[in-house]
């Protein structure tokens, strides 16, 4: 037997090998210290979730914070439930602190929002997942993020805290841009609202990146009720990474809203969802490449919903 | 314990270095931890090309734990540029001087209590630039007015020369056709998993410097340094970590920084270490040359390729230092490939562009061969209507034309290349996967299958250089060559058997292959072995080339121990058989026990005749050498300097790589999805299966990387587009195919084992096999596929520019 050469030890490395500049740090224990805090400090202030974006920034310095605010401690963020929605329909509301990997596992998600718990399957790796959280995505706010396609695809809510109380914000008053939301510096998100999936309907998610588990060059959502004709009666399609925030193809959407959904159906949402492209493409695609990939994409993506549906059935 | 065979080269030997390295207990550059230690961070350019003007780190020294900054002018007032063999070479210093010539460059160090610190007062240091018009392209380098980056050059070229081997045009005339190409070659690198690291001191008493660096060598590098330090190699300790997290060529990189942090530790009188981040690495870390190359193959109607006339170009970044300009030098002994092509004609450039530096990086220049003469020989099948297997078997070199010498000087040692392809074609069922493509391409998809036959040099002999100078000027020098390692072998009072090295390993396993090399010498286990495979410039014995570069360990390195350890074994056998009152040549040396042949009733316990040389030499006749050590050096004989006419084996053991693979393209987006890959090797002897395989696998990744994903990007201003991870793209697991894996043995007669190197595999093939699938693929489109990264939106731009 070789002796364990752990026993005893610690590892330790000499040299930190992560330098961002110096920092405070709180861990407050409850949201409202959590808002305290947020007050006190104001935008020199970051609130530290999963980490996955900010630390890297951080590394970086492209983000200097004066002090970092870390809310993991705040257990009241950290859950998953299902219950009544606007106009009569479910949600599923998400603790703003609840990790991904978590999310991407729960039986509630899988069965009340599949779509949501296919795209979480996209989001970076598992390694990543397992620290970054709902809430930390939705903040970060980059523009292919899969959370945020999928909320602005089901037009969910995110509820923000902030010292006069609470506010809801739809996904376009929320996710303003590239990297930029309607959260001002003393709030904190503390939930995300997804629409619970209706009887019968269809969706489909697909997402192009170089390699597994990069941001996508282009992802697409999509969510269809068919009548029992198999006309489309209701059709959401979001597109994430082609414009400065996730965007529905509204033209596209109408296209399919009251015919069958054939392959020339298919086709003109297709067309129609390049349409929303608002990009000037970058070292990884070019603006027209990233116009194919909406079309592409969301061509591939309705057919992939329809075949779900036909597997259901 | 394991049951003592017969060999145990051959044999999947678990690795030595596993169980320190999987409980995170290796012994890495970053652990080490010295005396008032302090800690580095470098202050660099953000331009492409600009004056430095002037520097003011008044503020930083003011800030708190910073105790010096280092700048161009302490370099230049106490340091040499390094020496380059070319005949005019631009200054290159540790740092930037007066001009910065790529992002990233190194401009100042400071020095503080810790790295934090030392970041801090990085952003105090202000420098004062004055931009320059920036050169990127290669080809827009060396036209007129274009911006120059060195006043001693003119149209930016460090190296410029000219080659003839046989007789070019007499190969057109005999040619039926003369077939065109044009082949761009990105920029690349290695990204090992552990950064360059440094720790520098100066003991001002001796004016001496000690350094511990993850360099793979000393190799000429120990001695470049020095010759910029002025000092002599003595007062130049040099200590390599037993550990080294990934090297690839690229870690060849780190001496300037060396240099750099040698002088730093001087400026403040600190023990100094600095380890480079992830953005330092990608931004201004080595990389291989991105090249052009303008190529035409003579060639009969049959297929036979006559004769080649190339003219390529190696972008270098904004200095020249060494080993390059071996990028255009140190492939030429294969640069015919696997092929008997006699006739060849070549221009050669190394160019001045605005990017970072570069070196070996994985196959060091063969990629970039490769992936021009492969393309071209797809080129000659397609333009005669040739299946491209059948233009390969045309011009392979046969089997029994071994010693093959290339025409320009390269000495095959052994091989079988047709063997090799005829292998790979079988595993493929490449009829079967032909007409599988046929109904695909009726049914309008994008099959394609492409192949590549390269030879792998290795161990490097420097000779190579030399080319860089032509003969007139190479005679007035003192001519170079050699590939020579030395491996010392002791065996203790007890008959414990100690193996001193300084081979450098990566990550390879060399401990373990040492231990298995000298256990069968010995008859011993593998077990019983410890190996101290160290590089220290103090303690151990080298050559100049001494290192682990160029896959030199399985062929020179295990050469070397086997050398070693037979001279103990010599010498262990003549006092048993004094002991035994037997003669030597009849003893055998076995399972720990020294024997008559035939007589295993006179035997001796191998630790009993250690004790008696070491313990009570009385016994010992004064004739016998008692020392029970051998010490092996061995420089590869086919090592020699470059001839009259520029021919030069610029390797010493090749091995080869046959692939095929089929790919399917996504018409509509650009993907590839690798349908079927066969790779077959042929390294000589296999000395551990198990770590073969490691290598081969991780060419294989490594090619993929090079061909469809990673690439170091600029864009015209000279910013690096690919800083990150996020941007410059290695590939993971999930983007690496299945491949089969073939093996086969062609032992090579100028190594003690019949080993060759093969640590660069398919890093030298995959870009030209997966570029030939793709251009097969995208054949019926009229596609003309030349460059890389083979990305899905380059792909996908070809595919609309063709009208498909």
């Amino acid at each position: 037997m070789q002796p364990n050469p752990l026993f005893g030890c610690s590892i330790r490395r000499s040299t930190p090998i992560v330098k961002p500049a110096a920092f405070a740090y709180e861990a407050p224990e409850t949201v409202e210290e959590a808002l305290a805090l947020l007050e006190r400090y104001g935008e020199g202030a970051k609130v530290l979730a999963g980490g996955q974006s900010l630390v890297p920034m951080m590394n970086f310095r492209l983000a200097q914070p004066e002090v970092l605010i870390d809310i993991n401690g705040l257990a009241e963020l950290d859950y998953i439930r299902l219950q009544d929605g606007p106009e009569a329909g479910r949600e599923l509301a998400i603790g703003a602190l609840t990790r991904q990997r978590t999310a991407e596992l729960s039986p509630l998600v899988e069965e009340h929002c599949p779509l949501l718990a296919e795209a979480l399957g996209h989001v970076a790796h598992a390694a990543i997942r397992n620290r970054g959280t709902v809430g930390g995505s939705l903040v970060h706010a980059d523009p292919s993020a899969e959370i945020a396609t999928v909320l602005t695809t089901l037009d969910g809510r995110v509820t923000l805290r902030g010292p006069a109380g609470e506010r809801s914000l739809a996904p376009g008053d929320f996710l303003l841009g590239y990297l930029t939301t309607g959260l001002a510096p003393d709030e904190l998100l503390v939930e995300a609202r997804f629409p619970a999936i209706r009887p019968g309907a269809r969706w489909g998610f697909l997402e192009f990146s170089r390699r597994q588990g990069d941001f996508a060059i282009a992802a697409v959502a999509a969510m269809l009720e068919l009548d029992s004709g198999g006309a489309c009666t209701a059709a959401r399609i979001g597109l994430g990474g082609v414009a400065p925030a996730p965007v529905r193809a509204l033209a596209a959407e109408r296209a399919l809203v009251g015919r069958r959904i054939d392959g020339d159906a298919i086709d003109e949402a297709g067309r129609l969802a390049q349409e929303v492209c608002d990009t000037e493409g970058d070292y990884h695609a070019s603006e027209e490449y990233k116009r194919n990939l909406a079309g592409v994409l969301t061509r591939r993506c309705l057919a992939q919903a329809l075949e779900r549906g036909r597997e259901a059935e | 314990m394991m049951e003592s065979r017969k060999t145990w080269v051959g044999q999947p030997v678990p690795r030595k270095e596993d169980l320190r390295l999987l409980v995170g207990r290796g012994r890495f550059i970053d652990d080490i931890v010295l005396p008032n230690l302090k800690h580095a961070a470098i202050v660099r350019s953000p331009y492409a090309h600009a004056e430095i003007e002037g520097i003011d780190f008044s503020a930083a020294l003011e800030m708190p734990g910073v105790r010096g900054v280092l700048t161009g002018a302490d370099v230049a007032a106490w340091s040499l540029p390094f020496a380059v063999g070319v005949p005019v070479a631009p200054k290159y210093y540790a740092c930037a001087v007066d001009r910065a010539r790529y992002v990233g460059e190194p401009v100042a160090v400071v020095v503080a209590d810790d790295r934090y610190l030392a970041e801090d007062a990085l952003e105090a240091v202000e420098v004062d630039y004055t931009p320059l018009p920036p050169v990127m392209d290669i080809e827009a380098a060396i036209e007129p007015g274009a911006p120059q980056l060195h006043p001693e050059l003119e149209r930016n070229l460090y190296s410029h020369r000219h080659f003839r081997y046989g007789d070019w045009e007499a190969a057109c005339r005999e040619a039926d056709r003369i077939v065109k190409g044009k082949f761009r070659f990105s920029k690349y690198a290695s990204t090992p998993i552990e950064t360059y690291g440094v720790i520098a001191s100066y003991d001002p008493f001796t004016e001496s410097y000690e350094v511990y660096s993850n360099y793979q060598g000393p190799f000429v590098a120990h001695a470049l340094v020095s010759l910029a330090l002025r000092v002599p190699e003595n007062r130049m300790r040099w200590i390599v970590p037993a550990d080294i997290g990934g090297g690839f060529g690229v870690k060849a990189g780190v001496y300037p920084y060396i240099a750099l942090l040698a002088l730093a530790a001087r400026k403040t009188g600190c023990a100094v270490k600095w380890i480079e981040d992830r953005q330092e690495h990608l931004t201004a870390g080595t990389t291989g040359t991105d090249r052009v190359t303008e190529l035409e193959a003579a060639v009969k109607a049959d297929g036979t390729i006559l004769g080649l006339k190339d003219r390529a170009m190696d972008s270098c970044g904004g200095y020249i230092r060494p080993p390059e300009p071996g990028c255009s030098y140190r492939s030429i002994g294969n640069h015919t490939g696997a092929y008997r092509i006699r006739h060849l004609e070549r221009e050669v450039m190394v160019v001045a562009t605005n990017k970072s530096l570069t070196g070996p990086n994985r196959g060091y220049t063969c990629p970039q061969l490769y992936f021009s003469l492969e393309r071209m020989v797809d080129t000659v099948a397609a333009e005669l209507g040739l299946d491209p297997a059948e233009v390969r078997f045309r011009n392979l070199v046969q089997p029994e034309e071994f010693p093959y010498k290339t025409a320009t000087g390269g000495l095959y040692d052994s091989g079988d290349y047709p063997r090799a392809l005829r292998t790979a074609l079988e595993r493929f069922d490449y009829p079967g996967r032909r007409a599988r493509q046929a109904e695909a391409r009726a049914e309008g998809r994008l099959v394609g299958i492409g192949m590549a036959t390269v030879v792998e040099p290795s161990v490097t002999n420097i000779a190579y250089v030399g080319l860089a100078k032509s003969y007139a000027d190479r005679v007035k020098e003192h001519p170079k060559s050699g590939s020579g390692e030395a491996v010392m072998v002791k065996m203790d009072p007890l008959g414990a058997v100690h193996v001193i090295a300084a081979t450098n390993p990566q990550g390879q396993g060399h401990e373990t292959v040492l231990a298995q090399v000298v256990a069968d010498e010995l008859g011993v286990h593998p077990d019983d072995v410890t190996v101290s495979d160290v590089m220290d410039t103090h303690q151990r014995l080298m050559s100049i080339t001494s290192g682990g570069y160029s896959s030199r360990f399985a062929s020179i390195g295990t050469t070397a121990a086997v050398t070693a350890a037979r001279q103990l074994r010599s010498r262990l056998l003549r006092i048993a058989a004094h002991l035994l009152d037997a003669q030597p040549d009849a003893l055998t040396l076995s399972d720990g026990r020294v024997a008559v042949e035939g007589a295993p009733e006179r035997s001796i316990e191998i630790r009993h005749v250690a004790g008696t040389a070491h313990w009570n030499q009385s016994l010992i006749p004064e004739e016998m050498e008692v020392g029970l050590f051998g010490v092996g050096f061995y420089n590869m004989p086919t090592s020699q300097p470059p001839d009259e006419q520029d021919r030069v084996n610029s390797s010493n053991t090749y091995g080869c790589i046959a692939e095929v693979m089929a790919i399917e393209i996504d018409r509509e987006t650009g993907a590839i999805d690798v349908l079927k890959w066969v790779s077959v090797h042929d390294a000589g002897t296999i000395l551990n299966p198990m770590l073969l395989e490691g290598q081969l696998r991780g060419g294989i990744a490594h090619g993929i990387g090079g061909a469809l994903l990673e690439e170091c990007a600029y864009d015209e201003d000279g910013q690096i587009l690919t800083g990150s991870f996020q941007d410059y793209l290695v590939p993971t697991a999930m983007e690496i195919p299945p491949v089969e894996i073939v093996h086969q043995v062609t032992p090579s007669p100028i190594t003690a084992l019949g080993s060759k190197g093969t640590g660069e595999g398919s890093a030298m093939s995959a870009p030209a096999t997966l570029g030939n699938a793709v251009a097969d693929a995208l054949a019926p489109l009229g596609v003309v596929v030349d460059t890389l990264p083979l990305s899905p939106q380059r792909i996908w731009h070809w595919i609309q520019e063709a009208g498909g």
